[in-house]
């Protein structure tokens, strides 16, 4: 990565840095904020803007982006994925750090993008791909890694229960960094999930292709989330939440779906 | 297995000589789905799966945990069967002049069919009207007693579970433990039933403790031990160097099959190849490991060939291709030849553990049968276009395989493969459509945009309880037993450009 050099091609810098001193001073960042996360759950990637601003980062949001193209991908539609990788290189290739609030988006960015661009067969594809996907990362590999921030000045008094998801675990592999930065969260209790490496039956396509395997495997992930006595269920991936949120909403349980960034995002007097 | 149905000849007068399997075939079999809707209902099974794969999971872990360095013998392990794998021709070569040398008996089978014939031949040679059988996933890929059975020769299971699963008409669940989807108070009622149709009956008194079970198989199987005159058995490897083939297992019933009979047969995937027996220093740590949850195996049995003296003196095997060429020619799908046949990768998966072996259609269930099965058989009925989409692909197959087979970017080169099939057909499928609708909307942004204001726009017309309840097909495969969050009011792009923008949503 060149970072600062490559920012200072694309943008003057600004005579006052308003994040001086703070971790993200001098460090711009775009926002992939993933299709799901845009469409559906705009409360995330406005938590992800307000963080990281707050920590001291320029914020921005490439208007042109869509989608990683995992849902095609992973359903073996390759040919259908292949204009969301042009895509996705393309928009962010002038930026030195693309942070998305989603494992499983940015896992498929790094793990599938060179693949569906090596079947082209076009090397200039390839290297641009490999370039961009390289700068991505999860919005907890950035804090802990980039920032080198554990303590993001984060309140919030209630009772959690983090599951990893299996793609930010086993694709992004973002290790135990989310854990870290919970802990560290002003206020908030984080209970243990039983049985958190089990997958929650999401699976993308995977949870209407087969339903009823995915709602049995849901069922259980929401029975652990319960055993808790948790208020919310914390994740990276608002799409295993819109899942395991789906079902523990069909039994009234009284617990609620959260992404780690709205949480990393609350602070005294702005919470949930 | 691809068992054809029965041509009525002569055979049917013949009482059956073992009991019969289950009337339904693997062929023709319906996609996964259906199959694991049938068995998610199977409460009795589901909590027998549960406690079962949960206790190997964790004996797994605990003796995994304790090698030094887990990650360089898997890598070593992928490395010697890559070998293996690329240097085939040369190795099954070696292995026949070596096993010939020694005093056995080379056979080739291309399929399923040739290998049948030839073993039902080698038996009838020997005038022998039974078998007893070594736990073996080759012959149950062949579908070798059924085979038998029609010719009027009698295969005997003398593993435990297998004994399990053939007394009680059914078909093996798991490549390691056949009967996992069976509970003790099952196998008492089976053993009760159907023993002493086939054989010493088991004990009027018996109760369901694991002993008293164990007993009566002894018992039951001792006279079959004794009697036989042929075994068959698998091998799990077959070392070219020395022609020597490796059986390993855990209660001493293989060797009783490998040294007390005067004619052995194995059958043996052409995969099952080492280069050499210092290979078997890796193997031998990964497999118990992996497969039972034992730094060490109870009885680990070789041979190199026939001869006089002890053992069997008539000593054949026949190396079945049934497929895995196939395989071998795909630059993804080769993979999968590495396989050891562990099942920790069963053991794992969540969605095994939920619907269990039968819902596969197929011996090799779980995720490395879901990537084997298509191979080995083509794509071309429903279950085999279905296996590849039988995974959530959290991956968890992969972390725990010894020999490292990515079996989730397996699952989806193959989905790939069964998507290139079916963009052939005359019609385009209605997931074809949505698919390639999708793909045009996110090729622009703009495009998306405007997909996102009509969701916006059914917010403001949908109820403000947040969520959304059961819905019409086909949207009910999501909501039947999920909520679904409202669409937001405002997308995040349009609040963006309203707020730093400047510009109109």
């Amino acid at each position: 990565m060149t970072g600062e050099n490559l920012e200072a091609s694309v943008r003057p810098t600004a005579i006052t840095d308003p994040g001086a001193g703070r971790p993200g001073a001098g460090k711009t960042v775009a926002l992939f904020a993933t299709c799901i996360n845009d469409t559906m759950f705009p409360q995330t990637p406005k938590a992800v803007v307000s963080l990281l601003e707050r920590l001291g980062c320029r914020v921005e949001f490439p208007l042109g982006q869509t989608c990683c193209g995992q849902m095609f991908t992973n359903t073996g539609f390759f040919d259908e994925a292949l204009p969301t990788v042009r895509r996705y290189a393309e928009v962010f290739a002038p930026y030195d750090y693309i942070v998305a609030p989603s494992g499983s988006c940015v896992g498929s960015v790094r793990d599938q993008h060179p693949m569906l661009a090596e079947r082209t067969g076009d090397r200039s594809l390839v290297e641009r791909v490999r370039a961009v996907t390289a700068r991505t990362l999860d919005l907890s590999e950035f804090l802990v890694d980039v920032l080198g921030v554990t303590d993001v000045g984060a309140y919030f008094p209630h009772r959690v229960t983090y599951h990893p998801t299996c793609h930010s675990v086993r694709v992004a592999k973002v290790g135990d960094r989310p854990y870290r930065l919970l802990q560290e969260v002003r206020g908030i209790t984080v209970v243990p999930l039983p049985a958190a490496d089990q997958c929650c039956g999401f699976g993308g396509t995977f949870s209407v292709k087969n339903p009823d395997v995915s709602v049995a495997m849901g069922a259980d992930k929401a029975h652990h989330v319960m055993e808790t006595g948790a208020e919310f269920v914390v994740t990276g991936d608002n799409s295993c939440l819109m899942h395991i949120g789906g079902v523990l909403s069909r039994l009234n349980s009284g617990i609620r779906p959260i992404h780690l960034a709205e949480i990393l995002a609350s602070t005294e007097g702005a919470h949930p | 297995m691809t068992r054809v149905p029965k041509q009525p000849t002569v055979a049917v007068a013949r009482k059956r000589r073992t009991p019969a399997p289950p009337e339904e075939t693997f062929l023709g079999m319906p996609a996964f789905r259906h199959g694991a809707k049938n068995a998610l209902a199977n409460t009795q099974q589901r909590r027998n799966l549960r406690h079962a794969t949960g206790t190997i999971r964790a004996k797994r872990a605990a003796v995994v945990g304790e090698v030094a360095d887990w990650e360089g013998l898997r890598r070593a392990g992928e490395d010697v069967k890559n070998d293996v794998l690329a240097h085939l021709d040369s190795y099954l070569v070696q292995f026949e002049e070596q096993f010939t040398k020694a005093g056995g008996t080379v056979h080739w089978a291309s399929d399923a069919d040739e290998a049948n014939r030839i073993v039902t031949d080698l038996v009838r040679a020997t005038g022998a009207d039974e078998v007893v059988k070594v736990k073996s996933m080759a012959t149950q890929e062949i579908d070798l007693n059924e085979a038998l059975e029609d010719a009027g020769i009698a295969a005997w299971e003398t593993d435990l579970a297998e004994l399990i699963v053939q007394l009680g008409h059914d078909r093996p669940s798991h490549i390691l433990v056949p009967a996992i989807h069976r509970n003790r108070s099952e196998v008492r009622e089976i053993f009760l039933e159907e023993m002493g149709r086939y054989g010493t009956a088991a004990p009027g008194d018996i109760s369901d403790s694991p002993p008293e079970l164990a007993g009566a198989a002894r018992i039951h199987l001792r006279e079959k031990f004794l009697r036989a005159k042929v075994a068959i058995s698998g091998a799990n490897f077959a070392v070219a160097e020395t022609g020597t083939l490796v059986v390993v297992e855990s209660e001493g019933n293989g060797r009783m099959c490998l040294t007390l009979p005067e004619t052995l047969i194995s059958v043996v995937g052409i995969e099952k190849i080492l280069p050499s027996v210092a290979d078997l220093e890796i193997f031998l740590q990964l497999l118990p490991r992996s497969s039972t949850g034992e730094r060490m195996n109870p009885y680990t049995s070789m041979w190199t060939g026939g001869g006089s003296g002890d053992g069997p003196h008539d000593v054949h095997v026949v190396l079945i291709d049934n497929g895995r060429t196939n395989a071998l020619g795909r630059l993804h799908g080769r993979s999968a030849l590495r396989c050891i046949r562990c099942s920790a990768c069963l053991n794992i998966c969540p969605v095994y553990e939920r619907v269990g072996g039968h819902a596969y259609g197929s011996v090799y269930p779980g995720p490395i049968g879901a990537v084997l099965t298509p191979q080995l058989r083509g794509i071309t009925s429903d279950i085999d276009a279905s296996l590849p989409y039988a995974s959530s692909l959290c991956g968890a197959c992969f972390e725990v395989c010894p020999v490292r087979i990515d079996i989730p970017e397996l699952l989806v080169q193959l989905r790939h493969e069964v998507v290139e099939k079916k963009s052939h057909a005359r019609v385009p499928s209605a997931n074809q459509a949505i698919f390639a609708g999708a793909s045009w909307m996110m090729a622009d942004a703009r495009r998306l945009t405007a997909a996102q204001k009509l969701a916006s726009a059914a917010s403001r017309i949908l109820p403000k309880s947040g969520h959304l309840g059961p819905l019409p097909w086909p949207m009910s495969k999501w909501s039947n037993a999920r909520d679904l969050p409202n669409p937001p009011a405002e997308s995040f792009r349009d609040w963006w450009k309203r707020e730093h923008e400047g510009g109109r949503p």
